[in-house]
């Protein structure tokens, strides 16, 4: 039996560095040893104050919508809410690095990146009311519905981008998920089909530490999560998650490079959870208090405040200015969900086809008898 | 239930085998509309394992015939965006059992999206599968599967026993825009008819009467149809005379058309070669009870494959459902009235 050896192998033309089609230097890829950070460094006096001023004021707003929809599910009028509250930089972030014609192909805890795409804030919560799937039009404000299985949005991003490339057209997709969601196999899948296909595509993967309960240790033993990308020969990149310039520097510099054919990216944002994973969930069974302290002194919010407020980009007037419209979209949020939602029961057969099958036409026949027979007695 | 497109004016005539006709299907849709892209495992220079593709890269480059890396969620999960974005993909799996890695796709995303999004996205994908056994194929290589996409809301489900209605019904899944699982049996993947391209495009969701008769009706679709077109010729030496149904499309079902055979005829026999418990058999044979019990003149009977997972090849022959034990099950069936 002849073993083949790579002395062997070296002789196939096939097998010849450099005649594979391979990248033979892998080096570029890997993102830096520490996280990229803007604020506390001089690369905050590069940035756009009025971006700054605008971050800030999402973040504040955002913060807010958190913590006002965490308190509807406890009075039943949300059905759930997984809350980003510590992770507003990224959400925030991320999305103001995509231009209008790009798409965001968000999961279940991004409401707030869905809304700063410019959806309506309450219209992005009917997924999580238990209204409605989605409720907003994801082809206007091009945004994916909220995805619930993990990570198999990204796919959907890839096909996105390399369709719009293919039509020639400058569109550049943004996919996020959670450190969990990166163990799945449509992650792997879809950062292999966006490297092979050099699709426009950016994966934001939203490291909070923890997949539920189980933390990032149980997860991955890759070195950091960016480091992921390198075996699919794209580049990986850390950054701060809690700093938002830092979040939306390398987000728009990842955007901006898929754009220009550059191929697609891997940002791994640093940040934390600080509440439970969603309402339901009791966080004291997996994680001590000395952990979330320590993360509440590294708050998006107060980083801003800390290193804005010095340079005079942060003043009392704009601190007034996002309190007062938190405050204004949490006295919305309240008006708009203590009423019962409006829902019509035969909407339920509206959109499984195109036309319903003869069988739904049927079910549905049913359904508007039992409606009708109900109201009767109502009626009475 | 969705419209056939216009076919081009040029009629032809042609006999050809149904693996021809379905090229001819791709090659067509893809000249017809720019915006169908074909994509899969080695749909591009071999032109599929099955040569279902053949030449559609050398045709139309390949973008619009996309060799794809392998990875059946990342080859749905990312026709799902393309669909997103305006285009038609027609996705191969290599093999039956080679989708379930896209199942997640499929039943989460592909089925759903059009009702997620209230009408707002839906995905005009068609999803290529051979599937079924008597080929001789190792495991894993057989399985006929399709109750798995009949049982899940959003899927129209095709399967075509004919050349002729390989290539219309094709076309018309290539068309039509929610999703269509579209399962090729890979068993009459090189039987040869004449057919005409003009004149074959059936909507999908409509049931073909395949012969008449008097003695009972065996209703079936895809691989097991030949079977029962033989069974019914044989039956004649029983002085029996079976009407054949061909369902060519699962979901939607055509429900007209099977409880209008089975209440002329008063008894029905349901043929398919997947395994019986919980397949589409069962629903078939449930339907027509619930809507012509009246007309019956004995239970509707199933002959299927065996409760088993599919078995090695030298074996495959015992569990699909053959001749004789169709001829059992319509003698099951009581004739004296
Ligand atoms: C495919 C799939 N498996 C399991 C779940 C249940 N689940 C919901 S969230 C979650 C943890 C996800 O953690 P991570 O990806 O880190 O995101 P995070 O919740 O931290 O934002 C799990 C297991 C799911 N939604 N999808």
């Amino acid at each position: 039996m002849t073993v083949l050896d790579h002395r062997h192998l070296a002789a196939v033309p096939g097998w010849l560095p450099g005649a594979t089609g391979h990248r033979s230097d892998p080096a570029p890829l890997l993102p830096d040893a520490s996280p990229l950070r803007v604020l506390g460094t001089s690369a905050l006096e590069k940035t756009d104050p009025e971006l700054l001023r605008e971050l800030y004021r999402r973040l504040v707003v955002g913060r807010r919508y958190n913590q006002q929809a965490t308190t509807l599910t406890k009075q039943g009028r949300l059905a759930v809410y997984p809350a980003s509250t510590g992770q507003e930089a990224c959400q925030v972030a991320a999305a103001m690095a995509l231009r209008e014609q790009d798409w965001l192909f968000p999961s279940y805890r991004d409401t707030l990146a869905v809304v700063a795409r410019g959806v309506d804030p309450l219209e992005a919560l009917t997924l999580l009311r238990g209204s409605a799937h989605t409720g907003y039009d994801p082809r206007a404000s091009r945004t994916a519905p909220l995805c619930t299985p993990l990570a198999t949005q990204a796919p959907h991003a890839v096909g996105l981008a390399h369709a719009a490339r293919l039509a020639g057209d400058p569109v550049v997709a943004l996919t996020m998920l959670g450190d969990g969601g990166t163990s799945e196999g449509d992650f792997h899948e879809a950062l292999n089909f966006a490297a092979v296909l050099n699709a426009p595509v950016v994966f934001l993967v939203q490291n909070n530490g923890y997949a539920i309960s189980v933390p990032l240790t149980q997860q991955s033993a890759a070195p950091s999560l960016a480091h992921k990308a390198v075996g699919y020969g794209i580049p990986g990149r850390l950054v701060d998650g809690n700093d938002a310039p830092a979040v939306h520097a390398v987000l728009t510099e990842a955007v901006e490079r898929a754009r220009n054919g550059g191929g697609p990216t891997l940002v791994e944002a640093l940040t934390y959870r600080v509440e439970a994973h969603t309402n339901a969930d009791d966080a004291t069974r997996y994680r001590d208090e000395d952990e979330v302290a320590a993360w509440r002194e590294h708050d998006p919010i107060q980083l801003m405040e800390r290193h804005l407020r010095p340079l005079g980009l942060i003043d009392d007037e704009l601190v007034q200015q996002a309190a007062d419209e938190a405050e204004a979209l949490a006295a919305r949020m309240r008006a708009e969900f203590h009423a019962d939602a409006e829902l019509d029961p035969m909407s339920l057969f509206a959109h499984v086809y195109a036309e319903p099958t003869p069988q739904l036409r049927e079910q549905a026949a049913q359904l508007a008898a039992e409606l009708a027979a109900e109201a009767e007695v109502h009626d009475r | 239930m969705t419209t056939a497109p216009a076919l081009d004016a040029a009629p032809s005539v042609r006999t050809t085998t149904m693996a021809q006709a379905l090229n001819a299907a791709l090659r067509d849709a893809m000249k017809a509309d720019p915006t169908v892209h074909v994509m899969g495992e080695d749909v591009g220079q071999l032109g599929g394992v099955f040569r279902i593709t053949d030449g559609l890269t050398a045709e139309f480059g390949p973008d619009r015939c996309l060799d794809t890396p392998l990875a059946e969620a990342g080859i749905l999960g990312t026709a799902v965006g393309m669909a997103m974005y305006g285009l038609r993909p027609v996705v191969e799996m290599q093999f039956d059992a080679f989708a379930y890695p896209a199942l997640e796709q499929l039943f989460s995303h592909v089925a759903k999206m059009r009702n997620r999004t209230a009408g707002k996205l839906p995905l005009p994908i068609t999803i290529r599968i051979p599937y079924g056994g008597g080929i001789g194929g190792v495991e894993h290589h057989s399985d006929a599967s399709e109750a798995y996409y009949t049982h899940t809301p959003g899927l129209h489900v095709v399967t075509p026993a004919t050349v002729a209605d390989a290539y219309g019904l094709l076309r018309a899944s290539i068309a039509s825009d929610d999703p269509v699982v579209f399962l090729e049996p890979k068993r009459l993947y090189w039987g040869k008819d004449t057919w005409d391209s003009a004149a074959g495009v059936e909507p999908i969701g409509r049931a073909a009467l395949r012969r008449t008769g008097r003695s009972a009706v065996l209703i079936s679709y895809g691989p097991s149809l030949p079977v029962c077109l033989e069974a019914a010729e044989a039956a004649k030496a029983e002085g029996w005379d079976l009407a054949v149904l061909d369902l060519r499309s699962l979901v939607p079902f055509d429900e007209e058309t099977v409880c209008e055979v089975v209440r002329s005829v008063g008894r029905a026999v349901v043929v398919h070669e997947a395994s019986g418990f919980g397949g589409a058999g069962a629903e078939i044979a449930a339907r027509i009870t619930e809507k012509c019990f009246h007309h019956l003149a004995a239970p509707v009977l199933r002959v299927t494959g065996f409760d088993i997972p599919y078995p090695p090849p030298m074996l495959e022959h015992h569990h699909l459902p053959g001749v004789d034990r169709i001829l059992d099950a319509v003698a099951r069936l009581q004739w004296e009235d």
